[in-house]
């Protein structure tokens, strides 16, 4: 039921097509922004227009959230440390003076920017979506254009509520079959990774497709977007489908009654046409797909948790080879080990690409009725998700397993709020960047989803998750 | 800002893929004020060891390629987070140009609009240039005609067309966009009555 026209269309173009106002003989068009996040990191596109002298444009569709910077402990005795505190007082004050609504730390709502905007209903399909995070890929799980930007882009969508973009290229990444028992949406993502590259898509907009994909839930599809920018595409898309529709009708900042229907039907008319072309077509097959751990300091470096850290020695290109021994070295590991040899000090459940009820839910169901056998936290996505956990019951397995069960923010998935690991420390963690130091100075970081973490918080090792579910309900 | 023509300086190799943003800034100093300049914070843990003194063996820190201008990398330099703050430091530290097989796409668009070059080149003369540099750190760069030089050698770039000429021309987007608000506003008009539910007033 899309909507017909000459030339069959993808669902990236009809979102191209909806917000240009204008093309430039170059080429470059002038897009509109419907919706555009800031967060404490905003600070210098705050301070750019403040030099300009200029208002924010459209503050009834820019949303601040307090996420990267605030601390997941004692809130209630306030900030304690003063450049933090800083950070979070000067996003209060940029959002007032500008009269742009802010999820604060007060606010029950509060929580990481990427998980509060989808659960708010406030990414809808069709929209475009802003925010200075790359991450920002996320909302494209809902059918959403969404995309990260940098303090200049962040200034001119402030100053104007548009952005000059070139259109990208579009590939099309098929996933047929289904996935085994435990196995999901970051698996997928990072083999898909592994297999093209960090860089892989860039110059892309990538949409996911396919039985496997289809059948992931929403949560599952805001983490597969959520890694696109992992593989270097700046947005992910996900068709909106009924899942969609049944995910946001309700939610505070959709819309409701009557409306809501006639957006449903547009919603569900941006599909890509079943003749549109992609620039490039890339099949996987779900049910080839196991548990997956990365052992380097790049997402690309992932393998399957049954396999071995690569032995340069073995590897022909000279560069790859020269790569792989930098990573090898800045990890601590031995060639040719196998990856379920690998020790862990710490653990982390966490960050926007795997913190949402779902997360909790799996990691859960791993560690119900053991101990971990190391140290490690759980920071839920959200406010409002930490308080679902905690009516579930979920927060008492981590905390009886011996885990921390903190309040929600960016916390150790970037360790701006002082959330990291002590140099030369390897963590086994939910999030999204594996990069040397994104977790402190000389951290190690092994990424995986969150049943994976819960089995390498028991075991002290990284590990295969499937023998724990062994005999439980299945995710 | 300042426009980018040509270039004739010290280049700097750094023989090393994936140099992603948290390692070009770490978070940590993100909170600082740009007037303060983010140059020192440039690839901080590499520059620097733990006790802070710079390390003998990183290239940025060898006498002989003082005062460079332009890096050259391996693939997927500035791959990762949005920060325009990477783009500041290496900016701040001098650079007006980086040299690599690949970009991250945020990363790139960051660089145009502080006035840093992203010049692409094939992987193989990636190479080629940080062997050349290492012997003559001696570098020219040419926006007009897409081209490098080092001695005798020449190597073709490329980069976006439209940011070749916001590069050359120095230009800044807000000034473009000034002249289209007529049709900002036509659009936002029209565009209400097309896609009623894109207004968020139901939700507070
Ligand atoms: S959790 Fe990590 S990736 Fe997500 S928005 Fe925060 S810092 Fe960015």
């Amino acid at each position: 039921m899309s909507n017909r026209s000459e030339t069959p269309k993808t669902l990236f173009d009809r979102l191209w097509d909806t917000h240009a106002i204008v093309t430039r003989e170059d080429g470059e068009t002038l897009i509109a922004i419907d919706r555009h996040f800031v967060h404490e990191g905003s600070h210098h596109a705050f301070a750019k227009i403040a030099e300009k002298g200029r208002p924010v444009a459209r503050p009834d569709l820019t949303f601040g959230i307090a996420d990267h910077y605030v601390p997941t402990r004692n809130r209630a005795s306030g900030i304690a440390d003063p450049t933090i505190r800083g950070m979070v007082d000067k996003l209060i004050a940029n959002t007032t003076r500008e009269r742009v609504h802010l999820f604060g730390l007060e606010d029950r709502r509060q929580g990481i920017v990427h998980v509060v905007g989808p659960e708010q209903g406030l990414t809808l399909p069709g929209l475009t979506i802003v925010c200075g995070d790359s991450h920002t890929s996320t909302h494209g799980a809902l059918g959403a254009w969404a995309f990260g930007i940098g303090a200049s882009e962040v200034a001119h969508v402030l100053m104007t509520q548009t952005l000059w973009q070139r259109k990208p290229k579009t590939m099309r990444v098929r996933v047929d079959g289904a996935f085994q028992p435990g196995v999901g949406a970051k698996d997928l993502a990072l083999t898909l990774i592994a297999r093209i590259g960090a860089d892989g898509a860039q110059g892309h907009v990538v949409e996911y497709a396919g039985e496997a994909v289809r059948s992931l839930s929403i949560e599952g599809r805001l983490t597969l977007c959520n890694l696109s920018i992992e593989s270097g595409a700046r947005c992910g898309l996900v068709a909106p489908d009924g899942t969609t529709i049944a995910y946001l009708r309700g939610r505070p900042y959709a819309p409701s009654g009557a409306l809501f229907d006639e957006a449903a039907e547009h919603w569900l008319g941006l599909a890509s046409d079943a003749d549109a072309t992609f620039d490039r077509e890339l099949v996987l097959d779900a049910s080839e797909i196991a548990p997956v751990v990365t052992w380097g300091t790049s997402p690309e470096e992932a393998l399957p948790i049954t396999g071995s850290v690569p032995d340069p020695a073995t590897i022909s290109d000279p560069a790859r080879a020269a790569q792989y021994a930098a990573s090898i070295d800045y990890m601590g590991l031995r060639p040719g080990m196998a990856l379920s040899d690998i020790t862990i000090d710490r653990v982390f459940i966490g960050s926007c690409t795997n913190a949402r009820i779902e997360d909790l839910r799996a990691a859960a169901a791993v560690l119900a009725g053991s101990k971990a056998s190391v140290p490690g936290f759980v920071s839920p996505g959200s406010s409002l998700v930490k308080r679902q956990a905690e009516e579930e019951g979920l927060d008492r397995i981590f905390i009886e397993a011996g885990l921390e069960w903190v309040d929600s923010g960016c916390s150790m998935c970037v360790g701006m709020n002082g959330d990291i690991l002590a140099p030369g420390e390897r963590s086994a963690s939910t999030t999204n960047r594996n990069f040397k130091g994104r977790q402190g100075p000389g951290s190690r970081t092994h990424l995986m989803s969150p049943a994976m973490v819960a089995a390498a918080a028991i075991t002290g090792k990284l590990a295969d998750m499937r023998p724990f579910l062994a005999g439980r309900t299945a995710q | 800002m300042t426009p980018f023509t040509q270039l004739q300086t010290i280049g700097c190799p750094l023989p090393v893929a994936n140099i992603d943003t948290d390692q070009l800034i770490p978070a940590r100093f993100m909170s600082r004020s740009r007037k303060d300049g983010y140059g020192d914070y440039l690839l901080h843990a590499q520059r620097f060891a733990e006790d802070g003194t710079p390390r003998a063996d990183f290239p940025l820190n060898d006498p002989k390629f003082a005062g460079a201008q332009v890096l050259v990398a391996l693939r997927n330099f500035g791959s990762g987070s949005s920060r325009e703050a990477a783009v500041y430091a290496l900016a701040d530290y001098g650079f007006r140009c980086v040299i690599a097989p690949s970009f991250g796409d945020i990363f790139a668009a960051n660089s145009v609009n502080n006035g840093v070059l992203p010049a692409r080149v094939s992987d193989a003369d990636a190479r080629m240039l940080i062997d050349l540099l290492a012997e003559h750190p001696s570098i020219q760069i040419d926006l007009e005609t897409q081209r490098i030089t080092v001695g005798n050698h020449v190597v073709d770039f490329t980069i976006d067309p439209v940011w070749r000429m916001k590069l050359l021309n120095g230009w800044d987007d807000l000034d473009l966009t000034a002249s289209y608000a007529a049709d900002i506003a036509a659009f936002q008009t029209r565009d209400a009555k097309a896609r009623p539910w894109v207004s968020t007033e139901g939700g507070d």
